[in-house]
C-alpha cells in the first residue's frame, strides 16, 4: 500500500495546483478569441457584402433547376437549390444579414435598457429599486421563448416586432447583474468622494458607475448575442419571425422539413450556418471573459 | 404575481390585429353571424371586463372554453400535458446522465484530453440550435437508417387504452412490453434534441464548480486522511459542487420548457408546446392564455422547488 498512499498524498496538492493553474488559461485563451473572432469577422463581412458575394439572386426561382443537389465546383449552384430552384448558398449569404442585424439590434437595445434600469435601480435603491425589481420578476416569470412567441403571435410578423420580442426578456440579464454591481459600487470611496466634490447623481452614474460596468456588460452582450441568433432562427422556423420573402436561416430550415427525406442539403447548410455562428460567438465570449477578468465568472453566476 | 402575468398576456392578446371570430368562422358568414359569435365568446365586451371575468373564473380553476377545440381549455391542456412532461423528463435524465459524469471528470483533471473533449462537447451543446439537431436526427436516424420513427408519440395500435396519459407508466402498469419499447423509440430523438443545450450548460457548470471545490482545504484534508481518489471526488468534491449544479438544472428547466415548444413542433409531439403553436395560429385566446399560464405556473413552481432543495443539499441553508 505504500505506493497508493504516496499517490494520494501527491495527488491533493496537484489537484489544487492544477485548478489554480487552470484559471488564468494563458495558453488556451488566444485560440478561443482568435477562432471565435475569425468566425464572427467572416460573418460580418459576408453579411455586409452579401449583394456582391452571393452568386445568385436569393429570390430568383430557377424553376428548371429545382431541388438540385450541391454541385460544389462543377456547376452553378455550389450548395444546390431548394424546392423553388433558389440558390442555397446565396440565400445563406443573405440570411447572415438578417441574423446579424437582428442580433446586433437586440443586444444594443436590451443592453441600453438593461444597463440603464439596472444602474438606476442599484444606485437609487428604495422605492425605485422596488418597482423596477418587481417588474423584472414578472417578466422573468416567463420562459424566454414563450414570451417572445406570445408577443409575436399577437403583434404579427415583422422585423421590428421580432426585435421587440427578443428584447422583451433579454434586458433582464443586464439589469440584474448591473444592479448587483452598482449596489456594491455605490458605497465605494471614490463615489463618496465625487459626491463630496458636488457631483450630481446623473453625473456620478454616467462618469463613475457606468465605466466600471463596461467589462461585464460586454461579456453578457456576447452571450446574449449568441442566444439572440438561436431565438431569431427558432421564431423564424415557427413562422413567427421575419416576414416571408426575406431569406433567413430559420425559414430555410422550416421550408426544408417537407423535403427531409429527399433533399438533405436543404436542412444541413442553413443549420450548420446557425451552429457555426453561435459557436463562434460563444468561443469569443468565453475568450473575452477569461481575458478581461476571471472574477467575472463569479459575478455572472449571480 | 400570476395576476400580473395574466394581465400582461391579456393585454398583448388584445393589442393584436386580427379578429378571432372571423378567423374561426371562415369566409362565408354574415355580419350577423360574426356579431353572434363575438357575443357568444364574450368578445364584444371591453378588455377590462373580459379580463376580470377571466380572473374570476380562473381562480376557481376554470380557464374558459377553447374556440378551436370547442372544449374547456382545462381539458385540452390536461390531455396534452403528460406528453410534454414525459418528454421533458427524459431530456433531463439524458442531460444529467451525460453532463454530470463528464463535467466531474473534466473538472477533476483539468487540461487532460478528457477535459478538452468534455469542454468542446459542452461548447457544441450550448451552440446547437435544438430544432436543427432534431431535423438532423430525423434526417440521419429516421430518414437514412430507418432506426427510429420520425415523429409522434406511439405507433397506432401498439399501446392499450391510456389510463394515466403517460405512455411509459401505462405500458408498465399493463405489462405491455412492445408498447414500452414503442414509447421509448419515439421519445429518444426528441429528448436528445431537447436535452442537448442542457447537456452543454450543465457540463460546463459541473466542470467549473468541481474545479472550484477541488481546490478547497477540506479536499486536501480528505486526501491527507488517505481516502482514495474516487471517494474524495464523489463524496467531498461533488457534494460541495452540487449547489450551482442544482441551480442550473432549475434554471434550465425554464429553457427546456421554451425548447419543448419548438422541439414538439419538429417531431409532431402532441404536447402543450405544439398545442400553443396551434392556438397561436388559430388566435384561440382562451387556449393561448391557458397554455401560457400553465407554462408560467410550472416555471415558478420549479424554481420554488429548487429553492427548497437547497436546504436538503446543504444543511447550512435554512429557511
Amino acid at each position: 500500500m505504500p505506493s497508493s498512499i504516496r499517490e494520494s498524498a501527491t495527488e491533493a496538492p496537484r489537484l489544487a495546483a492544477e485548478s489554480r493553474r487552470d484559471r488564468p488559461r494563458a495558453r488556451r485563451l488566444p485560440f478561443k478569441v482568435a477562432a471565435g473572432g475569425a468566425i464572427v469577422a467572416v460573418l460580418v463581412v459576408v453579411g455586409t457584402l452579401a449583394p456582391w458575394l452571393a452568386p445568385h439572386d436569393p429570390q430568383y426561382q430557377a424553376l428548371e433547376a429545382m431541388l438540385k443537389a450541391p454541385e460544389w465546383f462543377h456547376g452553378a449552384h455550389f450548395l444546390g437549390t431548394d424546392n423553388l430552384g433558389r440558390d442555397i448558398l446565396s440565400r445563406i449569404v443573405y440570411g447572415a444579414r438578417v441574423s446579424l442585424l437582428v442580433a446586433f439590434a437586440v443586444v444594443l437595445i436590451s443592453g441600453f435598457v438593461g444597463i440603464a434600469l439596472g444602474a438606476i435601480s442599484g444606485y437609487f435603491g428604495g422605492k425605485i429599486d422596488f418597482a423596477i425589481q418587481k417588474f423584472v420578476e414578472v417578466v422573468w416569470a416567463f420562459p424566454a421563448l414563450l414570451l417572445a412567441i406570445t408577443i409575436l403571435a399577437f403583434l404579427g410578423q415583422g422585423l421590428f416586432n421580432l426585435i421587440l420580442a427578443l428584447v422583451a426578456q433579454r434586458w433582464i440579464q443586464y439589469c440584474r447583474v448591473v444592479r448587483g454591481q452598482t449596489l456594491s459600487l455605490r458605497d465605494r470611496d471614490f463615489v463618496a468622494a465625487t459626491r463630496a466634490l458636488g457631483a450630481g447623481s446623473p453625473r456620478i452614474i454616467r462618469r463613475h458607475i457606468l465605466p466600471n460596468l463596461l467589462q461585464i456588460s460586454l461579456v453578457i452582450g456576447t452571450f446574449s448575442m449568441a442566444s439572440a441568433i438561436i431565438s431569431e432562427a427558432s421564431l423564424s422556423f415557427l413562422g413567427l419571425g421575419v416576414p416571408p420573402g426575406i431569406p433567413t436561416w430559420g425559414t430555410m430550415l422550416a421550408d426544408s422539413r417537407s423535403y427531409i427525406s429527399t433533399a438533405w442539403w436543404l436542412a444541413l447548410f442553413p443549420g450548420l450556418s446557425i451552429f457555426l455562428t453561435v459557436l463562434g460567438i460563444n468561443l469569443l465570449g468565453d475568450g473575452v471573459r477569461d481575458l478581461l477578468d476571471p472574477r467575472l465568472k463569479r459575478a455572472m453566476k449571480t | 404575481m400570476l395576476l400580473l402575468v395574466t394581465l400582461l398576456v391579456f393585454v398583448l392578446l388584445h393589442a393584436a390585429p386580427g379578429d378571432p371570430a372571423s378567423m374561426l368562422l371562415g369566409q362565408e358568414n354574415t355580419a350577423a353571424d360574426l356579431a353572434e359569435a363575438r357575443r357568444r365568446w364574450g368578445l364584444d365586451q371591453p378588455i377590462l371586463v373580459q379580463y376580470l371575468k377571466f380572473v374570476r373564473t380562473a381562480a376557481t380553476g376554470d380557464l374558459g372554453k377553447s374556440f378551436r377545440f370547442s372544449a374547456p381549455v382545462k381539458e385540452v391542456i390536461k390531455e396534452r400535458l403528460p406528453a410534454t412532461v414525459e418528454l421533458a423528463f427524459f431530456s433531463i435524465v439524458i442531460a444529467i446522465f451525460l453532463a454530470i459524469p463528464l463535467g466531474v471528470w473534466a473538472g477533476a483533471r483539468p487540461n487532460s484530453w478528457l477535459d478538452n473533449f468534455g469542454t468542446s462537447f459542452g461548447l457544441f451543446g450550448i451552440s446547437m440550435p435544438n430544432f436543427w439537431l432534431g431535423i438532423m436526427l430525423i434526417l440521419i436516424l429516421a430518414g437514412t437508417f430507418h432506426i427510429l420513427p420520425s415523429g409522434g408519440r406511439s405507433t397506432y395500435g401498439v399501446a392499450g387504452a391510456s389510463e394515466t396519459g403517460f405512455y411509459f407508466l401505462d405500458s408498465l402498469l399493463q405489462r405491455n412490453w412492445p408498447a414500452l419499447r414503442d414509447a421509448f423509440v419515439h421519445v429518444v430523438m426528441p429528448a436528445l434534441a431537447l436535452g442537448a443545450n442542457m447537456v452543454g450548460i450543465l457540463m460546463r457548470v459541473t466542470r467549473s464548480s468541481v474545479l472550484d471545490a477541488g481546490g478547497e482545504e477540506y479536499v486536501v484534508t480528505a486526501r491527507a486522511k488517505g481516502l482514495d481518489n474516487h471517494a474524495v471526488l464523489w463524496r467531498h468534491v461533488f457534494t460541495n459542487a452540487l449547489i450551482p449544479i442544482v441551480t442550473v438544472v432549475g434554471l434550465e428547466v425554464g429553457t427546456l420548457l421554451s425548447g419543448s415548444i419548438i422541439v414538439e413542433t419538429v417531431f409532431a409531439w402532441p404536447g402543450i408546446g405544439s398545442l400553443l403553436i396551434t392556438g397561436v395560429t388559430a388566435r384561440d385566446y382562451p387556449l393561448v392564455t391557458g397554455v401560457v399560464l400553465m407554462y408560467t405556473v410550472a416555471f415558478v413552481m420549479i424554481n420554488l422547488f429548487i429553492d427548497a432543495l437547497y436546504a436538503v443539499i446543504d444543511p447550512r441553508i435554512r429557511y
